[in-house]
């Protein structure tokens, strides 16, 4: 499981698709942060932010975006960050776990237990 | 059977093989559980089986040096480790949705599990006696961590032995929550699932007040 499919991709593509850049900004996504487009593409825009666009006119996580990109998610955060900072999508947090690895309130886990139920 | 779309597995969510299947507009609440286990011992098939869309595989690429050097671009940085993990996702009501991460059996992933997995609720410990050896580092790390876990024996045989037996070979604290299972199975995948949210939702409500609600075994 370690070497995966996006290997095959090499290191350019990801280096030409982040512009070579670093990983400051990507904690301020979590995986499964939910994405949501708040414009549609423009002409010229780069193609990984058109597809994220359209991939997210309705809410998708950061990791299924990841993986329909075929991109590692650590990339995905940095095009991310791009768009967030132009407005271009809202980014839906978790809210659920608490700091410090806590648990979430019981009333929260009460919801998942009685949802996983019914279904 | 060649039908495309099993009975069991069915999603309403999914548009097509192709479809990127939308949450719903509300969807506003990401929530994680993860299952660990050793190599092949059934993660992929239990993601599958309850997930409400077609199990996706994605990686993450993460530094071994220490955050926040500026230049550690992530192509170039020699220390960088791929690791490729799958997973599924359930719409438990308007706004929450869970994703369920299939671990990567190799313990040379484990070093990463408090960044990869940050935030998740708990984790499904998945077993296959016959190979009881190889669940004790993902114990050891959910311990260490303190993640609060089950222990899912996924039955691919008939079992030989009681789950108290298994307890017992695992040195698990009594209040380590113990189920069988057959991860092929929809319903009883999702028996696992729901031991692993009573299990959380309890912890929850006995940790009221204290400072800790993460531990899965108890302390002394
Ligand atoms: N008989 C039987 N076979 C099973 C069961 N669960 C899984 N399998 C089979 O066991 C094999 C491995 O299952 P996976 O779900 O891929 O295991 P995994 O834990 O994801 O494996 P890695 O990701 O490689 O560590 C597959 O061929 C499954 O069909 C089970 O409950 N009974
Ligand atoms: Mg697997």
């Amino acid at each position: 499981m370690i070497r995966g499919p996006l290997d095959k991709e090499g290191p350019d593509r990801l280096y030409t698709v982040t512009g070579g850049r670093s990983r400051a900004d990507e904690s301020r996504f979590d995986m499964v942060t939910l994405i949501v487009s708040e414009s549609d593409p423009t002409p010229g825009m780069q193609s990984e932010h058109v597809k994220i666009l359209r991939m997210c006119r309705r809410p998708l996580s950061v990791v299924e975006i990841s993986s329909y990109l075929e991109l590692p998610v650590s990339v995905v955060k940095i095009l991310l960050c791009d768009l967030l900072d132009t407005g271009r999508i809202t980014a839906r947090h978790p809210h659920a776990a608490r700091p410090g690895g806590r648990l979430p309130e019981p009333e929260t886990l009460k919801k998942v237990l009685v949802a996983l139920q019914n279904l | 059977m060649h039908s495309r779309i099993s009975d069991s597995t069915v999603s309403p969510a999914l548009p097509g093989s192709a479809g990127h299947a939308p949450l719903r507009e509300s969807a506003s609440n990401g929530l994680k559980i993860v299952i660990v286990g050793g190599f092949g011992v059934g993660k992929t098939t239990m993601v599958k089986s309850v997930s409400e869309i077609r199990p996706l595989s994605t990686e993450e690429t993460m530094t071994q040096a220490g955050v926040g050097i500026d230049d550690a671009s992530l192509v170039r940085d020699k220390t960088t480790t791929t690791v490729a993990f799958d997973f599924g996702r359930i719409s438990l009501d308007e706004q929450m949705v869970l994703y369920l991460f299939g671990a990567p059996g190799q313990e040379r992933f484990w070093f990463l599990w408090d960044r990869l997995f940050a935030g998740t609720l708990g984790a499904v410990v998945l077993v296959d006696t016959n190979r009881l050896a190889d669940s004790w580092y993902a114990l050891d790390r959910l311990e260490h961590h303190g993640t609060p876990f089950i222990v899912a024996r996924n039955n691919f045989t008939e079992p030989r032995h009681s789950l108290e037996d298994v307890r017992e070979a695992l040195d698990l604290s009594p209040d380590v929550p113990m189920i069988d299972c057959d991860a092929r199975k929809r319903d009883s995948s999702k028996a696992v699932l729901v031991a692993l949210a009573r299990h959380l939702y309890s912890l929850s409500t006995d940790a009221a007040g204290k400072s800790t609600a993460a531990a899965g075994k108890s302390a002394g």
